[in-house]
């Protein structure tokens, strides 16, 4: 038994391999992940899966700061890899969670991650089942980094790929683009806002459901989280060899963001989304899908936003709110001034 | 001595097709008695000829020359010897049909109408009175309805209509000036007018006549899509209030100022004030628009324009009727009509009926269409007169495709495509000794002006034949010409050279004034809105050491803020405080210069978030730009620009305006500190004329003194460095570039004090000195680069 008392933060033993860890990984880990799983005690979670064809998706978070108006590292890294299962059109089964942590993070801020992202997974319904936790040594990483892996199962009859928007399908999204983006950046830079853009983190795994159960035909799913709807279109439309058309009124974006974006200068249409997606289906089932997504809580603000067209080059166009058009570049990285 | 026993076969060069050559070469040969054939091919105009005296032949190529057509540029004439007599058939001089071989001739651009054409208008017994698709020879359409070479009728728009009896013969008779006139068209064989409501019924016209309606319409305030040469306009009577004001209204542009056709320079001469020059630029075969000064009210008499034509500006853009139809259209009108082009704001102007109606139905209250189609769109050039010179602000109708030429040591065997810049776009090919630099294209942003950048590098390729062998991008990673030629030289395996932005507005002045591969380095002062640097910083004011293939930068302005990036070149209070800030005067400015309305209307801003934000450098890039500088200033001057600007320049030229009537009273203008930094650059810091200039505010010094002190103060420092850094590297040339530059002030000043101090300067006058002009100076600089560079892999950078 160990004499001193308890560490307040992480150090290197606590990666060690040795009691240490496995006193943080009881006393932390299974205490608010507690499942069925876990309570094993091995290395691995064994389960049956349920037939239909599984999905697997990664995602490693890092983000500064740890908490943000919203949301935190936690619940992110938790909705981050259910949304990346569900853009497959799947039920998401089971997570794995992996911790990096730098020495010298404070395990109070750890529990506070960790109770967020209990949270998340138990809102969600999807376990936490299986893990590992590393540390380094100070100055090597950022406090905490977290990577998630999600596995999930795709229904039957449902074939969801960012290669099948065809000519004449309907583009929607569930709501306003821009506020995670925002928000983070408000809150990392110590921008104080009049009203504090606040980010969407949200698990949109059941609006999926409820989504493909309307519409089964949906032919793509994606979230626009780095790089924005601008950059996720420009995938698709590259991935499907389409070009797009979109309406900028039709757009969604809150004020507060708007004016954020306003003041930094910011197009919302290249800012991060962490409870968005982007939906593409045959236009016949367009206001179907969207009178079921407006239904769902994480879909009251859902629109069509334009159309998929024909065009060899794929480019993503938009017909401005003043009634020109411009093209939706795909940025090579930031946003770089480009006006002469 | 047999008759015709001197013989020779004679290759004439240049721009001479499509302009009447070949029957000038049938009348000289016809009056020196010779014989023989003329006829066009890939190469130009080749002729046999047989004379019976030698002296007739050297009259004959003489005569060639001197009397050229107006059209006709010839850049060589080959004479070799032939030693065959002629075949039993020849007794006479004869014109024969082109051959099909590989194309090196030009396409010359579409032509004012001539004075022979306007005669054939105006005259009651002509057969093609009022006809409004006259032309001849020496004038009317011809890049605009092409479609493919050799230039004949079957590959223009004209092929639609096949030439009556009367037409045909004029089109077969050498002695005709419409002899192989391609649009020769009349009345009853040619195209048609059409007057329509927006939804597309016929309009009910007075006595079944098309332009005397039309002209009822614009009378009573109408505003009218005209469909013209290149493209479409946009008329209304300039002197109506209401016209005007709607035309604004409809077409969703809020200050920009339009332009103006009158019917003559006596017209033009009411409003404004027309030098020998500027006529003649007006009524040159391309007749451009044409910026002049305007009068002072009090010395207009009677039809004064609406404000609304050009607010707040002391120049009006006027041109004269260049087709047919214009002339109709204005002919005895007293009062000028705005011919905006036909489009909505941040469009490409229309060229097709279908897009006419759906575009410019909700601006106009009737389109006058004709059936002659246009094939490539060309809008509608801008020059002015400086300094004794013309300048082109925009170069489009009357000038492309007509090619610069290269200095001799310059021509290389490299077919290089140069894509241009974001803005303002424009793309050239160099082929051998010539440029073929396009016409003004537009924002690269709008998806139109694009497709439309595409489909008229396509047309090129198919016009002049061309296949590049090597791609030419600015460094500019974003710019959507970057990236179609990224991915042009990936896809056909070419070399891809990158060309800084400063370095090709400055290539551009060095090769229009023809400045030799071995002429030596120049140093440039390029004054811009903002390019992608070198180092991967942003430039905007940069003093270049440079020759075609490399550039060293040797001063530039002092780097500041961009505070929210593009944002900042659109809204002037940001280039202000982030000036006011960098200076280290931002807070003796709220203390103690509170009452300027200008700082006044800053403190209502979010200035602290937005200093935040430059302090943490988020969204605020720091550029060297001059374009911004001159925002700063004008925000401090003209608080009215200072929050929003309703086009590129608005601020700066506001500004420049202002400034004018003061230079002469400014002296030496501000100070600027010039400092060296640790690259040895020589910095020009505007720290020190923030407290001047605030001084000279609550002086109460008046504005227009402030902004001639600034614009001296920056132009001697400008010259200053040139001088100094001249005398280093032992250069005397300075060339200018860059968009700041259309600041005619400016541009004035720096001239003057670099002439005074022994410079010779050069300034872009056939080629824009905006990004209009950077395709050239790209393209130039990779040939260059590529002929004496060596090893440059497929598809890979250099
Ligand atoms: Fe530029
Ligand atoms: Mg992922
Ligand atoms: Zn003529
Ligand atoms: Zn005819």
């Amino acid at each position: 038994m160990s004499l001193s008392p308890a560490p307040a933060c992480i150090e290197l033993t606590h990666g060690s391999g040795g009691r240490v860890t496995a006193e943080l990984i009881t006393n932390v880990f299974h205490r608010h992940f507690d499942n069925a799983w876990l309570r094993q005690g091995n290395d691995y979670a064994i389960f049956t899966p349920p037939p239909g064809r599984l999905v697997i998706s990664t995602d490693a978070h890092v983000i500064t700061p740890l908490w943000f108006p919203g949301g935190d590292i936690g619940c992110l890294a938790v909705n981050g890899t259910i949304n990346d299962v569900a853009m497959a059109g799947a039920q998401p089964l089971y997570l794995s969670a992996a911790f990096i942590l730098e020495e010298g993070f404070l395990l109070t801020d750890l529990e506070r991650i960790v109770i967020s992202m209990a949270a998340a997974a138990r809102a969600a319904g999807v376990p936490i089942v299986t893990g590992d936790t590393k540390v380094v040594e100070r100055g090597h990483g950022d406090g905490c980094f977290i990577t998630t892996t999600g596995i999930g199962v795709v229904p039957k009859g449902i074939n969801i790929s960012g290669d099948r928007a065809a000519l004449g399908d309907a583009i929607l999204i569930n709501g306003s683009m821009g506020d995670h983006g925002v928000a983070v950046l408000a809150a990392r830079e110590q921008l104080h806002f009049i009203t504090p853009p606040q980010s969407d983190s949200a698990a949109l795994h059941s609006l999926v459901a409820a989504m493909i159960t309307a519409v089964p035909e949906l032919h793509c799913l994606r979230d626009p989280t780095r790089g924005g709807l601008a950059t996720t279109l420009n995938e698709l439309a590259h991935q499907s060899g389409v070009g797009m058309q979109l309406t900028e009124a039709a757009i969604p974006i809150h004020a507060a963001v708007r004016g954020a974006c306003e003041l930094l200068g910011f197009d919302p249409l290249y800012l991060a989304n962490e409870g968005k997606l982007v939906a593409i289906c045959p236009a016949a089932a367009a206001e179907t899908l969207l009178a079921t997504m407006r239904a769902h809580s994480l879909g009251r603000e859902a629109a069509i936003i334009g159309t998929v067209t024909g065009d060899a080059q794929h480019l993503v166009q938009m017909k401005t709110v003043f009634g020109g058009s411009r093209l939706v570049a795909w940025l090579t990285g930031d946003q770089l001034p480009r006006i002469c | 001595m047999t008759p015709f026993s001197n013989a020779a076969t004679i290759r004439i060069r240049g721009l001479v097709q499509g302009v009447g050559f070949r029957p000038h070469v049938w009348h000289c040969a016809r009056a020196l008695h010779l014989i023989g054939t003329v006829q066009n091919d890939g190469d130009g105009v080749l002729i046999e000829v047989w004379s019976a005296s030698a002296s007739a032949l050297d009259q004959f190529c003489a005569a060639l020359q001197r009397d050229c057509p107006p059209l006709a540029q010839i850049t060589a004439i080959e004479r070799r010897r032939l030693n065959h007599p002629p075949p039993a058939s020849l007794t006479d001089f004869h014109i024969i049909a082109s051959a099909a071989t590989a194309v090196h001739t030009g396409i010359i651009p579409d032509i004012a109408t001539c004075a022979a054409c306007r005669a054939d208008l105006t005259d009651p017994a002509n057969r093609r009175y009022r006809y409004a698709f006259t032309n001849c020879t020496h004038c009317g359409p011809r890049f605009s309805i092409i479609t493919a070479l050799p230039y004949d009728r079957v590959q223009t728009s004209m092929a639609a209509f096949p030439l009556c009896p009367t037409c045909a013969a004029e089109y077969a008779d050498p002695a005709d000036r419409r002899f192989h006139a391609q649009p020769n068209a009349c009345p009853s064989c040619g195209p048609q007018l059409t007057l329509t409501h927006p939804d597309g019924s016929a309009v009910a016209l007075l006595d079944g006549d098309v332009i005397a309606t039309t002209r009822q319409l614009l009378r009573d305030g109408g505003i009218v899509a005209v469909q013209g040469i290149g493209g479409f306009h946009l008329a209304c009577d300039a002197a109506h209030v209401a016209a005007v004001a709607r035309l604004r209204l409809r077409k969703g542009r809020d200050a920009k100022p339009f332009a103006l056709m009158a019917a003559d320079l006596t017209t033009i001469r009411r409003y404004c004030a027309v030098s020998e020059s500027e006529a003649q630029l007006l009524t040159s075969p391309a007749a451009p628009i044409v910026l002049l000064d305007r009068l002072p009210p009090c010395q207009i008499t009677g039809d004064d324009l609406a404000a609304a034509v050009a607010p707040g500006q002391d120049s009006l853009g006027f041109m004269l009727p260049y087709s047919p139809l214009h002339w109709l259209l204005l002919t005895d009108q007293p009062r000028p009509l705005v011919m905006t082009s036909g489009n909505r704001s941040a469009e490409p102007q229309v060229t097709e009926h279908a897009d006419a109606y759906q575009q410019l139905g909700g601006i106009a209250d009737a389109l006058l269409l004709h059936n002659r189609g246009i094939v490539n769109r060309v809008d509608d050039s801008v020059a002015r007169v400086l300094l004794g010179k013309t300048h082109m602000l925009r170069r489009a109708r009357g000038y492309a495709p007509a090619p610069l030429y290269l200095p001799d040591d310059c021509v290389t065997n490299t077919t290089v495509l140069a894509l241009g810049a974001e803005l303002k776009s424009t793309f050239c090919f160099v082929t051998g000794n010539r440029a073929l630099l396009s016409p003004h294209l537009g924002d690269l942003d709008n998806p139109r002006t694009f497709a439309e950048y595409q489909r008229m590098i396509a047309a090129y390729q198919r016009l002049f034949a061309l296949e590049p062998a090597v791609i030419a991008v600015d460094l500019h990673p974003d710019y959507r010409a970057t990236q179609y030629g990224r991915d042009w030289a990936a896809r056909a395996e070419l070399p891809l050279i990158f060309v800084q932005h400063h370095h090709a507005h400055l290539a551009a002045v060095l090769a229009e004034h023809g400045w030799s591969r071995h002429g030596g380095k120049v140093l440039g002062w390029a004054l811009d809105g903002l390019g992608y640097g070198a180092d991967g910083t942003l430039w905007g004011a940069e003093l270049l050491l440079c020759d075609y293939c490399h550039a060293e930068r040797v001063a530039h302005l002092k780097a500041v803020a961009l505070p929210g990036g593009d944002r900042a070149a659109t809204q002037p209070w940001r280039n202000l405080l982030a000036q006011l800030d960098a200076a280290g005067v931002w807070s003796t400015a709220v203390a103690r210069w509170s009452n300027v309305p200008i700082m006044q209307l800053l403190l209502a801003q979010p200035v602290d978030l937005l200093r935040q934000m430059i302090a943490q450098q988020i969204n605020s890039p720091r550029s060297s730009s001059a374009g911004r500088l001159f925002d700063a200033v004008a925000a401090a001057l003209l608080p009215e620009y200072a929050m929003q600007l309703n086009y590129d320049g608005q601020a700066a030229q506001a500004l420049e305006m202002l400034a004018r009537p003061q230079l002469a009273a400014a002296g030496d203008g501000y100070c600027f500190e010039i400092t060296t930094d640790a690259m040895e650059q020589q910095v020009l810091e505007p720290a020190p004329i923030w407290a001047e200039l605030f001084a000279d505010l609550i002086a109460g010094v008046a504005p227009a003194l402030i902004a001639a002190r600034f614009h001296t103060g920056l132009a001697r420092a400008l010259v200053d460095s040139a001088q100094q850094q001249a005398a280093r590297f032992g250069v005397t040339t300075l060339a200018l570039a860059g968009g700041v530059l259309q600041n005619r002030s400016l541009l004035v000043q720096i001239t003057q004090r670099a002439e005074a101090a022994g410079l010779r300067v050069l300034t872009a006058q056939q080629v824009p000195c905006h990004d209009g002009g950077i395709a050239l100076g790209q393209a130039v600089v990779a040939g260059q680069r590529y002929v004496s560079g060596g090893k440059v892999g497929a598809g890979r950078a250099m």
